[in-house]
């Protein structure tokens, strides 16, 4: 796969005006009358309204496919439509899509980042272990810091090295972050004995399962924790709204909007996924480039990982591994390209808000968990599918 | 000093190509090859495939380092060790390919790798995506070039306009001489005349053009002077006012004009 998708990527950089131009205008004359007629001037408007509808409903069949998944599991599925289990999704959803988002800006740059998945579990064992080495009576602020402190530092090392592998010695994405899967599966195996690390703070499943907010019907509204002086049966009306996994992937996905939208370095990020070639002609460092967005793909992967740490007070090295696929799917099915220049963050919300809705309502439907991989799968095919038609349309 | 026999009232050239001389392994690709080239020309260079045009503007745009002459800029001898060193010398080269992303908007393309940034709220540095539009659609206005939307993604756009947006981003950032290299292949008959008219605005504005082109109507119909280079040498220079296309031919393949 990233052996074509770094031919692919060759290829499009080099020719952008198809290296071999004549070949290809001489043997296309659909793109070859176009451009005349655009030239020609008004001749481009007649066929506008059409192709922006097309494009406009490639933009939106995510959008417009998720409300139906929607309103489907909500008249068949008993519970679907409900804030408690919206929000479960959206708590369940959390650390694939954190994992997603650094994914997203290295497809865009035209690679792949295989280590995720385990570049995550990892994180959550050294997360977990340095955590278990505190004092009893650490303050717990203190206890998250330290757990995350041991996951970015998981992250970085493991982004850097994959950075470097790929920028500076032209190991093709696919293969050098293959080989930190294994690694970062191996270390995390090795530092864990191969068994999961549990973490035994008294107030830390809190934190990873806490809610911003607090709501009861008497008592009011309160943060971070119930509203005080509740007992017995009012406790279990309180409704807690906003889990903090959902607080903190909406903080960590207007970050990455933007940065990958607002900025110098987003701009940069789709310039060479579109046209490597021309990016290093325009004087853009692109191998710093590529150096950082591996390590913010495997920071986010990490962040992601003392998420799961915290909010099942245990480490596992194998915590990822069936996010990775998932967290891939989302960033596809928000219509990115594998071979890098299109894809956005909103894409990769709504992809992923996709597949949670399709696991969790078929769990709701009491359907063999096993269709939730048919399903899925069914939609990135989907996704790619009408991504191509889109550009069928567009050139 | 070079032998080029171009007596321009323009005064001093910008570049002074000065017995360049360039060989992979065995071949020769360039020749004892010098040339003059003035503010204010077109300088059509022409040649059968393989005749050495090619290395020729390689040489010139910093790709390749030659093995033995010299360039001089503004009278002043360079050498590079990048193309983006000629770049910011002012040698701006457009290539077949444009080096142009597809996927970004017009605005994007002509700032590509020197980004505007406006800080936000006094710590957010976002892109100034306002003034590089602005910026633009000014450079567009003055070469008279029209895009229908700058903030399309260019791949949209025909191949006439996407050879206007490199061309643009080369002006906008102070090309002192702008190297195109068969910037008609690709294009359609009326796409083909807009670019020709760009190259004779470029003249206009004081920035010469070297055009390597197969196309001798084209160089005909923009050129002041023409360079005929045969096998890695250059064989012949004429005022494009004083020859013909059949005596350019001829040069060309190294043959008498009454030969077949």
């Amino acid at each position: 796969m990233a052996r074509g998708n770094e031919g692919q990527r060759a290829t499009s950089a080099s020719g952008a005006e198809p290296s071999p131009p004549l070949v290809s205008r001489w043997t296309s004359p659909p793109a070859a009358s176009d451009a005349v007629a655009e030239a020609a001037g008004p001749g481009e408007e007649a066929e506008r309204p059409e192709r922006r509808a097309l494009q406009l409903l490639g933009q939106f069949w995510a959008w417009l496919f998720l409300l139906a998944l929607v309103v489907f599991f909500s008249l068949t599925g008993q519970g679907f439509f409900d804030l408690f289990n919206f929000q479960s999704i959206g708590a369940n959803l959390a650390i694939m899509l954190i994992m997603a988002l650094g994914q997203t800006f290295v497809i865009i740059a035209g690679g792949i980042d295989l280590s995720t998945g385990w570049v995550m579990g990892l994180a959550s064992v050294m997360a977990a272990i340095l955590m278990t080495q505190l004092v009893e009576g650490t303050p717990l602020v203190l206890v998250v810091l330290v757990g995350l402190a041991a996951g970015v530092f998981a992250g970085v090392c493991t982004g850097l090295v994959n950075g470097l592998l790929i920028a500076k010695l032209r190991v093709p994405p696919f293969i050098a972050t293959l080989g930190m899967y294994g690694i970062a599966r191996g270390a995390g195996f090795i530092l864990s004995g191969g068994q999961p690390v549990s973490v035994q703070i008294r107030g830390l499943g809190q934190i990873g399962n806490g809610y911003l907010l607090y709501y009861h019907p008497q008592a009011g509204v309160s943060l971070f924790s119930p509203p005080p002086g509740l007992e017995g049966a009012q406790l279990r009306q309180v409704i807690g709204i906003l889990p903090h996994p959902l607080t903190l992937a909406i903080i960590l996905v207007l970050i990455c909007y933007w940065l990958l939208a607002r900025t110098r370095f987003g701009l940069r990020t789709y310039a060479i996924g579109g046209n490597r070639e021309a990016a290093l002609r325009a004087g853009i460092p692109v191998d710093r480039h590529t150096i950082q967005i591996y390590i913010l793909s495997a920071l986010l992967a990490a962040i992601a990982g003392v998420l799961y740490a915290a909010r099942f007070t245990n480490g596992a090295a194998n915590a990822g591994d069936p996010l990775l696929l998932d967290s891939i799917a989302a960033v596809v099915i928000g219509g990115a390209s594998l071979f890098g220049g299109e894809g956005t963050i909103s894409g990769t919300v709504i992809g992923a808000l996709i597949i949670a809705v399709i696991q969790n309502g078929l769990v709701i439907l009491a359907i063999n968990p096993f269709w939730q991989f048919v399903a899925v799968g069914v939609v990135i095919i989907i996704a790619v599918l009408v991504d191509q038609a889109k550009a069928r349309v567009v050139t | 000093m070079s032998a080029t026999g171009s007596e321009s009232a323009n005064g001093k050239p910008i570049l002074q190509a000065i017995g360049l001389y360039k060989h992979f392994g065995g071949l020769v690709a360039v020749n004892d090859v010098s040339l003059d080239v003035f503010p204010g020309e077109v300088v059509g260079l022409v040649g059968d495939n393989g005749a050495g045009k090619s290395t020729l503007i390689k040489l010139i745009s910093g790709v390749y380092r030659p093995d033995g002459g010299q360039i001089l800029l503004d009278g002043r001898p360079v050498s590079f060790t990048s193309p983006l060193e000629a770049r910011q010398l002012g040698i701006e080269t457009i290539y077949q390919d444009l080096a142009l992303c597809e996927n970004l908007d017009a605005a994007a393309n002509v700032f590509l790798g020197r980004e505007p940034v406006r800080r936000t709220l006094g710590v957010f540095k976002n892109l100034d995506r306002d003034y590089m539009l602005r910026e633009s659609r000014q450079v567009l206005a003055q070469l008279d070039i029209r895009i229908p939307d700058l903030r399309r993604p260019i791949r949209e756009l025909s191949g006439g306009q996407r050879q206007a947006v490199a061309i643009t981003r080369a002006v906008y950032w102070n090309a002192r001489l702008m190297i195109m290299d068969e910037p008609t292949a690709a294009l359609g008959v009326p796409e083909q005349r807009k670019v020709l008219a760009l190259v004779r605005t470029l003249r206009d504005r004081g920035v010469p053009v070297i055009l390597i082109s197969h196309n001798l109507q084209d160089v005909f119909a923009v050129a002041d002077r023409i360079v005929v280079m045969r096998r890695g040498r250059k064989v012949a220079e004429r005022p494009a006012s004083a020859t013909t296309s059949d005596e350019i031919v001829s040069l060309m393949v190294g043959a008498a004009p009454t030969a077949e």
